[in-house]
């Protein structure tokens, strides 16, 4: 029973983690975008209009629940919670820390993790996967015409660059020999030469090719520019989510931001040495606050590259997204495979 | 093969990329284009027509409004067409300040086509560094004339008033800052690899056609035609100053975008030229029966009470005739069509709007593009639906 | 206790979620539908035909060789987490999965040149 219990906080805890990232994604992004455009951004609500993200939250709460009469009822409801669920589901494998007793409350110490599955990273691809399920569904069940357009168009863009998210991951997979991301974590625990840390990032010549391939396709993958296609708003107005208002929008714009900390977070844990760094984990108390700490960094610099795409590059069109996604990310990740693998069996023989 | 059908979807009026209310039903098979049909007349506002119930001065007012990226010029080329009916000279003053003022509104309107040109096809912060010095040029605007956008700043004969001290060492500060600021946008697109694929060959049109569509201004040059009305019928002075007209290859996207990038630099050497060279002397025609006399001289002079209280009850009344007088305007050219009565109204005033002969082209620019491609070839038109509609 | 449940937990937080806050806003947010309202959006003017037809989607031969690569790709992750173990007897294990993927690359070569991958037309 107290087991369960435990899994339960754990749960609430990270999925309310989850969510309040959303708020202050919401906020940094329009930060930092309107410091590289010259402007204040938010500055109202809470110092520095850091409370900006929940007042918006409350007004789309209180905003007309629109149901159009033409959409697919079921399914025109489904989709948004589909997108939420399937973007949260991927925090439940990812570890945030070392394990802890969180000072001594505890008697035994727990991992900073929900769960640690042996197959956490194929957890992972099968949630993000379902993602694109949301967009479709919403898109098709709207029963109109600019959300349809979004809808192929996320279609377009999932076959394009999910064959290389995978496969992108492989030589990671090869370098840490498993599929929990406990393990592939702390494959990566220690340094190289007393400085450079051993993440996969700089274990092999081929862990940053890949850490590109994946990074690009996670942001493809998140709908995020340049590749934000389904919900460009120049050409589809507001893409797939244009009949969508209320909490139900709210929840396709949280989905959003929360797999872009999925996508930051796991790219963290796969490339960039998770909660691993200088002063993290060991025997002392403060040991898991100071990996949880690395761990929020990482993210936070990752989410700040989508940040920085966003302000600087303009849109692809569909069809060069998937001339993209075809003809140069899957080519290349499996020259990474191979290259990977090569360089390993020289290592160990 | 299964057969599918085309989809019918209106873009517009209430879209974020048709630039106002421009309606355009699309004919879709899957996302390629297989017909367009532009419809316009969402921003009509009649203004050709209520010209005619106003006097010169009262009608020139609403021309701010229908070009309303670049009033000056709208402003320039009413006042050019009034003056050629009433026959008033324009003091060589009055002459270098409209063509500073010209070539300012030039930049102005090519930074909001940039601006906007470049957040359809995605990259969002070119705008705000667009908006940046526009509002900059804007500024300079509200300076001499108390408005930043509905300047009315030029009269029959002239302009409403001198330049304020101090005005032209502001002006070159700013075109000095400006000169680095197109270098800075320049570096965020010109050589940007998804600019490339998102402009290079889309939209194309040849010369020939060009010529024959009745396209004009930067879209007409982009094509290759070295047609600029500054060099070819030169008005306000325009044969004193030294620039060059930049010509295009392609004229695809990209060419129209590159061309109008030069033509900011030249417009920033033609305000250079203006500032250094600019005369003195009046900033008005010294005509009784066309301009209001100086205020001062309405208390002690006779002649001047009964000049200003006839040019304010009746209006200007130009002999009967008709005038027409193009001017290079950002968009193309541009031009009023006016006939006179011999009343102080115009009997007539009919606009050649640059951005209406330029989307006319659009349906066969749209043929067998994508959508996303349609948005980047509208922005590249640079249309504006207050022109256009009238 | 199975490392599942934490997985289902999850999955009904993120449900509930969803539903509290679809029926919440329910009740919180006004409703007037009108006759305008209810229309689907077509940049303000009424639509033409309906989005229900059989549209057209060119990419459809790119999203069937999707599936079929990607179904490719799975077989490589069990021999990608048992590689390292292996390769240490030889270079058998890399030159199976050469081969393997030079089949799967021969393919694509394939699919490209046939012109699959250019759907514009």
């Amino acid at each position: 029973m107290i087991e369960l219990l435990i899994i339960a906080v754990k749960c609430l805890v990270v999925f309310t983690a989850a969510l309040l990232g959303v708020p202050f994604m919401v906020w940094f992004e329009r930060k930092v975008v309107a410091h590289m455009q010259m402007r204040l951004g938010p500055m109202y609500v809470g110092p520095h209009g850091v409370l900006q993200p929940f007042a918006d939250a409350i007004k789309l709460m209180f905003k007309e629940d629109f149901l159009p009469p033409q959409a697919n009822k079921v399914v025109y409801y489904l989709a948004p919670v589909l997108g939420m669920t399937t973007a949260v589901l991927a925090f439940s494998v990812i570890p945030f820390g070392p394990q802890t007793n969180l000072f001594g409350l505890l008697k035994e110490p727990i991992p900073l993790q929900v769960t640690d599955l042996n197959i956490g990273l194929l957890i992972i691809f099968s949630a993000t996967a379902m993602g694109v399920y949301g967009i479709v569904l919403a898109g098709w069940s709207s029963n109109s015409k600019y959300p349809l357009l979004g809808a192929l168009r996320s279609t377009a863009q999932m076959a394009s660059y999910e064959l290389s998210l995978g496969l992108s991951t492989v030589s990671i997979l090869m370098l840490a020999g498993s599929l929990s991301l406990n393990e592939i974590v702390n494959a990566q625990a220690g340094l190289y030469w007393g400085f450079i840390p051993r993440w996969f990032v700089f274990q092999s010549p081929t862990g940053f090719a890949a850490f590109l391939l994946y990074f690009i396709c996670g942001v493809a993958e998140t709908n995020r520019a340049p590749f934000d296609l389904p919900e460009a708003e120049t050409e589809l107005v507001a893409g797939f989510h244009t009949e969508y208002s209320s909490m139900k929008f709210a929840m396709f714009f949280m989905a959003e931001y929360v797999n872009m900390i999925a996508v930051s977070a796991i790219a963290t844990t796969l490339f960039l040495g998770g909660w691993h760094g200088w002063g993290a984990g060991g025997d002392t108390s403060y040991g898991w606050v100071i990996g949880l700490g690395w761990f929020v960094a990482k993210v936070i610099s990752l989410l700040f590259v989508y940040v920085w795409l966003r302000a600087t590059l303009p849109r692809l069109r569909y069809d060069q997204l998937m001339a993209f996604g075809w003809k140069f990310l899957f080519p290349a990740s499996l020259v990474t495979i191979l290259a990977t693998a090569l360089w390993i069996s020289r290592q160990v023989s | 093969m299964i057969k599918t059908e085309t989809m019918t979807i209106n873009m517009g009026p209430q879209h974020p990329s048709t630039h106002g209310v421009l309606r355009l039903v699309l004919e879709l098979d899957g996302e390629r284009i297989v017909r367009t049909v532009p419809h316009i007349g969402y921003l009509h506002t009649g203004v050709e027509k209520t010209c005619e119930y106003k006097t010169y001065i009262q009608a020139m007012t609403m021309t701010d409004r229908l070009d309303y990226l670049s009033p000056m010029m709208n402003n320039l080329a009413f006042m050019l067409s009034t003056e050629k009916l009433v026959g008033v000279e324009v003091p060589p003053r009055a002459q270098a300040i409209r063509v500073l003022m010209n070539e300012l509104q030039r930049i102005a309107s090519h930074l909001v086509w940039l601006g906007t040109h470049a957040l359809d096809i995605g990259a969002m912060s070119v705008m705000l560094y667009c908006f940046r010095e526009r509002e900059m040029i804007l500024d300079l605007f509200e300076e001499v004339c108390g408005a930043r956008l509905t300047v009315s700043y030029f009269r029959i004969g002239g302009l409403s008033a001198d330049l304020p001290e101090g005005y032209l060492g502001r002006v070159k500060d700013f075109i000095t800052y400006f000169k680095q600021r197109v270098d800075e946008y320049e570096g965020l697109l010109t050589r940007n690899k998804l600019w490339l694929r998102r402009t290079v060959g889309i939209g194309k049109i040849n010369a020939e056609e060009a010529k024959n569509w009745g396209f004009s201004g930067p879209c007409l040059r982009a094509s290759g035609v070295a047609w600029d009305i500054r060099k070819t019928n030169p008005y306000s002075g325009y044969e004193k100053y030294d620039f060059e007209v930049p010509v295009g290859v392609n004229g695809d996207v990209y060419d129209r975008y590159l061309v109008r990038i030069a033509e900011m630099r030249q417009s920033a050497r033609i305000v250079e030229q203006a500032l250094a060279s600019m005369p003195s002397g009046a900033h008005i025609a010294d005509a009784p029966k066309v301009t209001l006399p100086p205020r001062n001289t309405l208390h002690t002079s006779m002649e001047a009470l009964i000049h200003h209280f006839l040019i304010i009850c009746n209006g200007v009344q130009p002999p009967p005739g008709e005038a027409y007088v193009p001017i290079e305007s950002s968009k193309g050219e541009l031009g009023f069509y006016m006939v006179s009565d011999g009343s102080a109204r115009p009997y007539r005033v009919r606009m050649r709007p640059p951005s209406f002969k330029n989307l006319q082209v659009l349906p066969k620019l749209a043929e067998g593009l994508m959508v996303a491609d349609l948005i980047a070839v509208i922005g590249s038109i640079d249309i504006v639906l207050g022109e256009i509609d009238r | 206790m199975s490392p599942w449940v934490p997985l289902l937990v999850m999955m009904l937080i993120g449900l509930g979620f969803g539903v509290v806050n679809i029926i919440a806003s329910n009740f919180l947010g006004p409703r007037h539908p009108t006759a305008k309202k209810n229309m689907p959006y077509e940049c303000g003017i009424e639509p033409i035909g309906n989005a229900r037809i059989r549209f057209s989607v060119k990419f459809y031969v790119i999203t069937m060789l999707f599936i079929l690569f990607d179904m490719e790709a799975v077989f490589v992750y069990p021999w990608a987490v048992v590689y390292k173990q292996l390769a240490r007897s030889g270079l058998f294990v890399f030159m199976e999965m050469a081969l393997y993927l030079a089949i799967i690359f021969a393919g694509f070569v394939y699919v490209w040149k046939k012109g699959a991958l250019n759907w514009e037309d």
